[in-house]
């Protein structure tokens, strides 16, 4: 499925060399919620995906641990990219939603235009301590793309803004994965979102 | 669990599978890397006037063959099949020895700047 699109032998494929300047957007959510899927509908690349391995932080987490001497966790991060303009590249992050993880990539955080938390209506409760933290314990600007999988119940979005506890603010934005007019939108809107948040040309915060 | 086992063949799948050398021993024993300017989506470019370094690892040399075009820290990990924590410490390396250049502008700001978000936001509208 999702996580198993990535093609890691892909050729090599450079950023143009007009290209000075790079940003980039957190895709986080659970386990098959579609992150892969949503990065791979807008990038010019098929998704790449690296890998990190945890160890301490997992002890006492991770239920495998020590059952047969286990002791590190391998947790993945797929990836795209999309030439916005001649001189700026924007790279997509999809990370699992615990914050933990995404600590995992020094620096991956630092300086993003912000997240965007991709829902699964499924499995609202997969998603209480991602958008958890990020109302308590970040400054960054977020949305929330409820990915609509075919089988899955249709909500409107204010129950689910409701269910999920969301400030008035927040924007909810529904969206299919497999569509790049959709998952295009989904990003326009967390853009938008993040600019209403810099209103001097050199925003500190 | 189910999640992790999935995550774990994948993992075999694409290569990624635990290599018998600890990638500690790549870095000289550092988990750090020597400046703390690179980010996963650095863009990074090899210097081609100046030559590899003749002490450099099988790993470094990799490295600088991949950066031949502009390339992010995470595309180029990725592609080598390396975490990006290594990759990271490696890339610091390269660049305080002037083989490797940041191509990307340092971040001014904690946060993207008003013109850069406009650039973005207008990229996506045409996508």
């Amino acid at each position: 499925m999702a996580s198993a699109n990535s093609e890691q032998d892909a050729p090599v494929r450079y950023v143009s060399p007009t290209v000075a300047q790079s940003v980039k957007i957190l895709v986080v959510g659970a386990f098959g919620v579609g992150k892969t899927t949503m990065i791979g509908s807008v990038s010019e690349i098929p998704p790449l995906r690296t890998e990190e391995t945890m160890t301490t932080a997992g002890v006492g987490i991770d239920p495998a641990a020590g059952v047969d001497g286990k002791t590190t966790t391998t947790v993945a991060m797929d990836f795209g990219r999309i030439t916005v303009s001649s001189d700026v590249v924007l790279y997509l992050f999809g990370t699992p939603g615990q914050r933990r993880f995404w600590d995992l990539w020094e620096g991956l955080a630092e300086g993003a235009v912000g997240v965007l938390v991709l829902v699964d209506t499924r499995r609202l409760e997969d998603s209480f301590e991602v958008l958890d933290q990020l109302e308590l314990r970040t400054s960054m600007p977020f949305a929330v793309a409820v990915n609509e999988f075919p089988n899955a119940p249709r909500h409107g979005a204010e129950p689910l803004r409701e269910a999920l506890d969301l400030l008035p603010d927040t924007p909810i934005v529904m969206c299919d994965a497999r569509s790049r007019d959709s998952a295009a939108r989904a990003l326009i809107t967390l853009v938008e979102h993040a600019l209403k948040y810099t209103n001097s040309p050199k925003a500190f915060t | 669990m189910a999640d992790y086992a999935d995550d774990r063949r994948n993992v075999e799948r694409s290569g990624f599978a635990d290599h018998p050398v600890r990638p500690y021993v790549w870095t000289s024993g550092r988990a750090h890397p020597s400046r703390n300017t690179i980010r996963p989506e650095t863009l990074l470019v090899v210097d081609p006037d100046v030559p590899f370094p003749v002490s450099s690892t099988r790993q470094q040399r990799e490295l600088l063959d991949m950066c031949r075009g502009v390339l992010s820290l995470a595309e180029a990990a990725a592609h080598l099949n390396l975490p990006v924590s290594l990759v990271l410490v490696l890339a610091s390396d390269l660049v305080d020895s002037g083989h490797l250049s940041i191509r990307s502008a340092l971040p001014q700001f904690a946060r993207p700047d008003r013109d850069l978000l406009e650039k973005v936001l207008n990229g996506l509208r045409k996508l």
